[in-house]
């Protein structure tokens, strides 16, 4: 076991885990945040998608060593204490942007992300930035409209 | 996976002695392909030697006349790099397009071009705008550096250390994507600059490939028009369940001609 020190979600956290373990396993079953899904472990769906020092990075394609010294931002650290949801969560709730919720801390993170670094997208570069995220109810149109929805309006329109 | 030592290399020079040191040691850089290849067991190297801890090897410089990679560097940061943007911009549009923006926050110029995947993306830009792979031991001319599927001229335990671009005049770069994995099912760059046309082709074979009979017709015109009868014969083509040989043949000169095109400024269909 190897130990690493890391700020997940403002607390900082030190720990000890195997070199093979990936970061999506460290966060779930020592730390139990397990809001941070993992759907294929293949790299592929984005389920597991969280922040890595304010970049979105699928967490089941870096080892949690990788992370020592890092800020991780997962979904559990969106809503405030009091339960009230971030405008992102609250926006896919008021556009029905999820059905069965699997690919949807993912999806969040993914959208924090694109908005974080472009706060006003078309709908073409919010569905550019969530290439990385599969949803296999099909719901990405309402995904799309509620990221548009906490957008600030594009420049000119 | 299986288990490994995990160790953190503090410059390049320490990197290079510990995988000596190793009995079978793989360089861990953004590990977007390293990792799942682990994951399935393909490869299970003693050591894991990270390089995220030398600062050095993701820088990112341009002046008149190249662009100069650290290895480390991410995708993301190629594609938003002002002075890559201004300078090569089919370079940034190249590794803007690589995967998808979480992968692209993780993956690295130096892990794409010591992987060589026959259908990977930057393969094309080193071959087609003839770049220079600097190593720990020495400087590869693109020409040199590929070898076919996976494999390239890197010694065991050889670590890329940059990538340097030559500008060229003028360049474009366009793919057909494999719709899930975004993976080039033919991914052509175009290239003209003072010492000649280069095209290169990724996706199509088992590995990146120039298309000299493209080259000579662009040398003499530089235009779309001038390649639309030139084809690449479907023999030493890929064939697979996401297309044919002669299918990729096809798609190479279509995407030649776009890729021109884009280099020109032009669109077209």
């Amino acid at each position: 076991m190897i130990e690493l020190s890391l700020t997940v979600n403002d607390t900082k956290v030190h720990a000890s885990c195997a070199a093979n373990t990936l970061l999506s396993t460290f966060l779930r079953e020592t730390l139990r945040l397990t809001g941070t899904h993992i759907g294929c472990d293949t790299s592929q769906c984005g389920a597991c998608t969280i922040l890595v020092d304010g970049r979105s990075i699928k967490s089941c394609t870096i080892l949690a060593l990788e992370a020592d010294g890092a800020q991780i931002a997962t979904i559990e650290g969106l809503a405030q204490p009091d339960g009230t949801l971030h405008p992102i969560q609250e926006s896919f709730r008021a556009h029905h942007a999820l059905q069965c919720g699997f690919c949807t801390p993912g999806m969040v993170m993914a959208s924090k992300a694109l908005l974080d670094r472009n706060p006003s997208p078309t709908e073409a570069d919010v569905r550019h930035g969530l290439e990385g995220n599969m949803c296999r109810c099909t719901g990405y149109q309402n995904i799309v409209d509620a990221v548009l929805a906490v957008a600030k309006k594009p420049r000119g329109a | 996976m299986d288990d490994f030592n995990f160790v953190r290399a503090s410059s390049v020079a320490d990197a290079s002695k510990r995988a000596a040191a190793a009995t079978e040691a793989k360089y861990l850089a953004g590990g977007q392909t390293l990792l799942p290849v682990m994951k399935q067991r393909l490869a299970s190297p003693s050591d894991l030697i990270s390089l995220s801890r030398i600062p050095e090897l993701s820088a990112i410089s341009c002046d008149d006349d190249k662009i100069v990679i650290g290895a480390t560097a991410r995708h993301a940061d190629v594609a938003a790099h002002p002075g890559i943007n201004a300078l090569l911009p089919a370079l940034a549009v190249l590794a803007g397009g690589i995967g998808d923006p979480h992968v692209r926050n993780r993956g690295t110029i130096g892990g794409s071009l010591a992987n060589n995947d026959p259908a990977a993306d930057y393969p094309a830009a080193a071959l087609g705008l003839g770049a220079t792979i600097e190593t720990d031991k020495r400087h590869i001319a693109a020409d040199d550096y590929f070898q076919g599927l996976f494999s390239t001229a890197l010694d065991a335990g050889e670590l890329i250390t940059r990538v340097v671009f030559p500008i060229p005049r003028r360049a474009g770069y366009i793919k057909f994507p494999h719709a899930a994995s975004r993976y080039a099912l033919v991914g052509v760059m175009v290239s003209q600059s003072a010492t000649g046309v280069r095209v290169a082709v990724t996706g199509a074979g088992a590995g990146v490939f120039r298309v000299p009979a493209m080259e000579m017709a662009l040398a003499r015109s530089f235009s779309a028009a001038s390649i639309e009868a030139s084809t690449v014969p479907p023999t030493d083509l890929t064939s697979d369940i996401h297309g044919s040989a002669e299918y990729r043949a096809h798609l190479i000169t279509i995407m030649a001609r776009r890729a021109v095109a884009r280099a020109l400024g032009e669109s077209l269909s």
